[in-house]
């Protein structure tokens, strides 16, 4: 199977192990993701302001990329372009005026409306290649490795583009269980990390780091396992603080669940790019029999 | 804390200026309090969540442009989707927000970020940075 594939700026510079490790396991999985072409930068962040259509242009011109590829359907990783794509596109469905107003703007030939499904690679290994499937594939349980799934804000609001229940989301805990590894189900695992403050106030987020990582780690984790870039610099890369300031504060690596995976499917572990983690996870992994 | 309110100020082009841009209905919100009760910011915040949009429905904005909650709000969307009167409370912020913007004044200076910092961040914290706090 081949599918449609929006790698988001990101993924092409500090996180090419989350797209790597992806890329290489949906492989494993039967699936190419091909990447589109000529996709620029979806806005990061959808626009709130019911006034402003510029701002949904961005995400709009890829989708209608997307369909002019002739698929119907687009698979993203990062958290933040999935929301942003997503929620664009729901406006261009359901809101009749700004559809109009934005398709009389676009020069493209054939009106847009909202025909692309937008999905999360999660959704895809959930929906369309199911637990089942993946545990039949499993080379390599994780069993003993203690992981607690974090999903921040973008996968699961608002609603609308939810790719699970909102406040209680199982869809990282059952890839990661059907992986073999123990599940750590702590309180803070879809609490913001402070997002875009990291660019104004960035000792805010620390405290926000802070308040998610000592939450994981009271309950046991030994790493955490994350989907979205933003997520993972903001909650790795001040934690030498955090180690300085408390006394019971450990370091523990963020990674993604894409190098959890490739891990757990056999895959060469030059696949999971483990070098460009913030906080390195090999002396863990190695330390539980998983990495040589 | 005194507040003085009037006719003037609760239909004043303030309200409805954040009613217009953030598409929501300010006075469904009847002040329960749920969306400071979850928000993962309210610790730096001078004023709560709920005491900002209570400031919008009174149209008292001077006491909005005061604070630093609007510049605190990481549009996490915890209020949104918690709200029992189906307020998008992260839409009002980005509202508040944009009328300091729109008159091209900046929250955040790029120029002023240092090189090591741009150098650093991944591409998404700086986009998602400028489209919130520059104008
Ligand atoms: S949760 Fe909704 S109704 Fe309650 S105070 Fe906040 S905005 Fe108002
Ligand atoms: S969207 Fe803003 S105000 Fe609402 S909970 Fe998140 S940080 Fe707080």
């Amino acid at each position: 199977m081949k599918l449609s594939y929006y790698p988001g700026c990101t993924l092409k510079t500090k996180s090419k192990n989350l797209e790597d490790s992806a890329i290489a396991s949906m492989n494993a999985l039967g699936v190419e993701l091909v990447e589109l072409p000529r996709w620029y930068c979806c806005g990061t962040v959808y626009s709130l302001a019911d006034d402003d259509l510029m701002r949904q242009l961005a995400p709009l011109r890829n989708l209608i990329r997307v369909k002019g590829e002739g698929n119907s359907k687009v698979v993203t990783l990062c958290s933040f372009c999935y929301n942003t794509l997503k929620r664009a596109n729901l406006m261009m469905k359901d809101d009749q005026a700004k559809r109009d107003a934005l398709n009389s703007f676009l020069d493209e030939e054939e009106d847009y409306q909202g025909e692309v499904e937008v999905v999360h690679l999660l959704e895809m290994l959930r929906d369309e290649i199911g637990w089942e499937a993946i545990s039949e594939r499993v080379k390599l349980s994780l069993g003993g490795l203690k992981l607690a799934p974090y999903y921040g804000c973008t996968l699961l609001r608002p609603q609308e583009a939810a790719i699970d229940q909102v406040e209680r989301p199982t869809v990282l805990q059952d890839l990661l269980k059907t992986l073999g590894a123990e599940v750590v189900d702590f309180p803070f695992a879809t609490e913001c990390c402070g997002s875009f403050q990291i660019v104004s106030n960035p000792d805010f987020v620390l405290d926000c780091s802070w308040n998610i990582l000592s939450s994981a780690l009271r309950w046991g984790a030994e790493a955490l396992v994350a989907s979205c870039p933003l997520c993972d610099y903001n909650l790795s890369q001040r934690q030498g603080e955090l180690v300085q300031g408390y006394s019971e504060f450990r370091q523990i690596p963020i990674l993604y669940f894409t190098q959890l995976l490739a891990l757990s499917l056999g895959l060469e572990p030059e696949v999971c790019c483990f070098d460009l983690n913030y906080i390195d996870p090999r002396p863990l992994l190695k330390s539980k029999g998983l990495l040589r | 804390m005194r507040i003085t309110i009037s006719p003037q100020r609760l239909s004043s082009e303030f309200v409805r200026k954040v009613e217009e841009i953030s598409g929501q209905t300010l006075p469904s919100c009847y002040q329960c309090g749920k969306c400071s009760a979850g928000c993962p910011l309210s610790f730096a915040m001078d004023l709560l969540p709920n005491q900002i949009i209570r400031l919008v429905q009174l149209g008292l904005e001077e006491d909005i442009a005061n604070s630093k909650t609007i510049w605190l709000c990481a549009s996490c969307l915890t209020c949104s989707v918690r709200c029992p009167r189906g307020v998008d409370l992260a839409k009002v912020m980005e509202a508040l927000r944009l009328l300091t913007l729109r008159k091209n004044v900046n929250y955040v200076e790029p120029s002023r970020i240092p090189q090591e910092v741009l150098a650093e961040l991944p591409q998404l914290a700086l986009v998602s940075g400028f489209r919130k706090f520059t104008a």
